[in-house]
């Protein structure tokens, strides 16, 4: 059957024609979907994990076991995974063991734009780049055969234009297989010292093995002659925009790790000029040049963004396309009506203290008009951060706060406050609970009480946990409430110990069964206009008149308090 | 090939506009990609969502001054995203306003004369009442598949093909109301 598909989608069914049987991630923009699909086949077993790591150990456990496993992320969450993945590397294999990792050139929904296929490289472990839905399908399949053919994980790598764009995909059949049999080998599973130096030779005469069988791979690492006055190596997205936006020759490369470099000679030699095109980095640019055959592009095309075939039209042939002609007022993206964090930052904008950020929606508490940010670095960094400002004896950490989300929380915020505890800090903490994984769409956690199915199960309890992590001072408060949110935050900053805030009320768009909308009361708004302080999309100045959309309000009524004359009813 | 941009403001509905395309693609036998933004960039942010369908289609991607058509969930979004279309391709706007969060804020001011900047540019456009339209189907949400009915009948193709593209892409719970504001689209 023909279907249209995402590529993540697809990769989830391929795993699921693969015959996988475990699957275990932690979401992240753009991978998210594909654990999301995955779980929707009850032949497999999909969890979300509390973290990379985690999800990461739990398929390569399931791998050894004998199962054919898969565990999904996107690039900065491949940092997180590193270590187990690295000595998988070593380890090898028994069932087959596939990476997904998802790059996110031009920052979409991403703290930095990295380049995952640096990690192929390092850790010795082979990578696959599909260029649509089809071949990402296809690919999955691929990657359990080699990975069980050469006793190693493997990558998949996909970015944001393949992870998010739809095309169509034929599907097949499951390939049911039981679990390979478990033999214990301490040899090749236990990577102690003496064990890993065997295993590092393996490592290293695998890998030769599969560049040389990477030059046998045709179908995938494919030649195609047009034009013999430029040649173009390409993957992934590019390879689509190389192909409309040129009538170059164009090899293919399916497999970007290790590199076919015999079909690279043979495709040099055919063409006049030999060209790379990449996004980010000049990674296969660098290992052809460092082969001795000519090329370039990295220094026409840069590492920055995405391309397209307008970029590349623009960069080989000079054609301009068109620019938008007028300056126009941004839309960033804005926390929705109704979110519970908006209160928060609201108060702590109106404390004016400084803030170590987090991952999240509430991410975007840094923007105007609640401006209630002052770094955000990766996932669990704002508490080991205030704890740093602390250590560092600035004046700052004596009004300041961390703000984490409960799903970031338990990623890898628990580490931060031991940390702080055991090392008797004096910080405060703001556990923003909005019982959901919300930027990522609305995942399931440890601290929501439900599996990835939604079915019932053990639900973290944060004020038990971080009480057992020995924090000096731990409340809840509901995240509207900010009379109380301002009291407990200047207590708390004050006191000499690890407080804990937790700020509870569920996201938004969990349940809809709203109130009815506000309204604005012509006769008694004086225009101060200290209702749009709090950057409500809900209420607007049109004009000058201050009202509110009923399209958008959902009657959460934090709004209220702010207006002196009670002019917002409702 | 066909070259579509749906632009909007995240929530607007842009993802099941694209969807219904696809479907519509697959009714026709078309080959098909769409590209979509999720995550950061959705939250009330400014949105955009590739379509391109034809016999085989390669970039995901619709390049500028390349798209047939524009379908603006949002009258600031329109202009903003007007380049992309080529010299006889429509905008098809949906006479909203939005107020990004800049103009809420006071830092910026909403931009006068949106229909007159696209007329001096010589863009085709066309103006639809969506949320009234919308709410006249039973739902103002449903404003994404009452311009998509427009948008059915300027690419010549029949009611029916419209509404079957619909169904093949909504969830039954929400099919009535949808099939109600692809008819009042088409028929606007």
């Amino acid at each position: 059957m023909k279907k249209l598909m995402l590529a993540n989608e697809a990769v989830a069914r391929g795993a699921y024609e693969a015959g996988v049987k475990v699957v275990s991630s932690y979401p992240g923009t753009p991978s998210t979907e594909i654990t999301e699909y995955a779980s929707k086949y009850p032949e497999m077993y999909t969890e979300w994990a509390p973290n990379e790591k985690v999800a990461a150990e739990v398929a390569v456990g399931a791998s050894i076991a004998g199962a054919r496993a898969m565990t999904c992320m996107k690039h900065v969450g491949l940092n997180v995974a590193a270590d187990p993945i690295f000595t998988a590397a070593y380890t090898g294999v028994n069932g087959g063991l596939l990476v997904v990792v998802a790059d996110d050139p031009a920052m979409h929904s991403s703290q930095n734009e990295q380049d995952s296929r640096f990690y192929a490289r390092a850790a010795h472990i082979p990578m696959l780049e599909p260029s649509d839905s089809r071949e990402a399908k296809d690919f999955v399949k691929l990657g359990f055969e080699i990975s069980e053919k050469y006793d190693t994980p493997v990558f998949l790598r996909l970015t944001t234009r393949i992870a998010h764009s739809q095309s169509f995909v034929e599907t097949g059949e499951r390939d049911e297989r039981g679990l390979k049999d478990y033999q214990k080998d301490v040899g090749k599973y236990v990577m102690m010292p003496a064990m890993a130096r065997g295993r590092h030779l393996v490592v290293e005469s695998r890998e030769e093995r599969l560049a040389a069988d990477a030059n046998g791979m045709r179908d995938i690492n494919r030649i195609e002659m047009r034009s013999k006055k430029l040649g173009i190596v390409c993957s992934g997205a590019v390879y689509t925009y190389v192909k409309e936006a040129t009538d170059a020759s164009i090899l293919k490369l399916g497999m970007t790790y290790p590199l076919p470099m015999d079909i690279i000679k043979e495709f040099a030699a055919r063409v006049d000029e030999l060209m790379v095109i990449e996004e980010l980095e000049p990674i296969i640019e660098t290992e052809i040049k460092a082969s001795g055959i000519a090329c370039h592009g990295k220094e026409i095309f840069g590492r920055q963004g995405e391309y397209s075939v307008a970029l590349i039209r623009e960069k080989l042939y000079g054609e301009v396309s068109p620019k938008s002609a007028h300056t126009l007022p941004a839309r960033p993206p804005v926390m929705c009506a109704g979110c519970p964090h908006r209160s928060v930052f609201y108060v702590i904008n109106k404390l004016k203290l400084t803030v170590s950020g987090d991952i999240g929606c509430y991410t975007l508490g840094a923007l105007a008009p609640l401006s209630a940010m002052d770094t955000c670095v990766c996932m669990g960094a704002s508490i080991g951060i205030s704890h740093g400002f602390a250590k560092a004896g600035a004046p700052a950490a004596q009004k300041m706060v961390s703000v984490i989300g409960d799903s970031t929380f338990i990623h890898s915020g628990i580490t931060g406050i031991i940390n702080a505890v055991y090392n008797k800090a004096n910080i405060t903490c703001i556990i923003l609970d909005n019982s959901t994984t919300g930027m990522t769409g609305h995942q399931q956690n440890p601290a929501t009480g439900k599996t990835i199915t939604g079915e019932p199960t053990a639900q973290v309890d944060l004020e038990a946990l971080v009480r057992a992590c020995g924090a000096g001072s731990v409340r809840v408060i509901d995240a509207y409430d900010m009379a109380e949110m301002e009291k407990a935050l200047k207590e708390e900053t004050s006191k000499d110990t690890v407080s804990v805030i937790i700020a509870r009320r569920a996201c938004a768009l969990l349940d809809r069964r709203y109130p009815p909308a506000l309204f604005i009361d012509s006769e008694k708004c004086r225009k101060c206009k200290a209702c749009l302080k709090i950057g409500c999309p809900a209420i607007e100045n049109v004009g000058g008149e201050i009202r509110i959309n009923p399209e958008l309000c959902v009657g959460c009524g934090v709004c209220k308090p702010l207006c002196k004359f009670g002019a917002i009813q409702g | 090939m066909i070259n579509i941009l749906i632009v909007g403001v995240g929530g607007q509905g842009t993802l099941l506009a694209s969807r219904v395309l696809g479907s519509y693609a697959a009714l026709k036998g078309l080959d098909c990609k769409l590209s979509e933004v999720h995550g950061m960039s959705q939250r009330g942010g400014s949105v955009v969502t590739h379509v391109r369908i034809g016999e085989s289609v390669g970039s995901p991607l619709v390049s500028e001054g390349e798209a047939d058509f524009i379908l603006a969930f949002e009258q600031l979004e329109a202009l903003r995203w007007s380049h992309y279309l080529k010299k006889s391709g429509t905008v098809l706007i949906n006479n909203q306003r939005i107020l990004p969060m800049p103009v809420i804020t006071g830092a910026q001011s909403y931009p006068d004369g949106i229909f007159d900047r696209l007329t001096e540019e010589s863009k085709s456009y066309k103006i639809i009442e969506g949320l009234a339209l919308a709410a006249e189907a039973g739902n103002t949400k449903a404003v994404n598949i009452v311009m998509l009915g427009v948008l059915f009948r300027l690419m010549g193709e029949s009611l029916d093909t419209a509404r079957e593209a619909v169904k093949a892409s909504v969830p039954a719970k929400f099919l009535d109301v949808n099939l109600k504001a692809v008819t009042l689209g088409y028929n606007s």
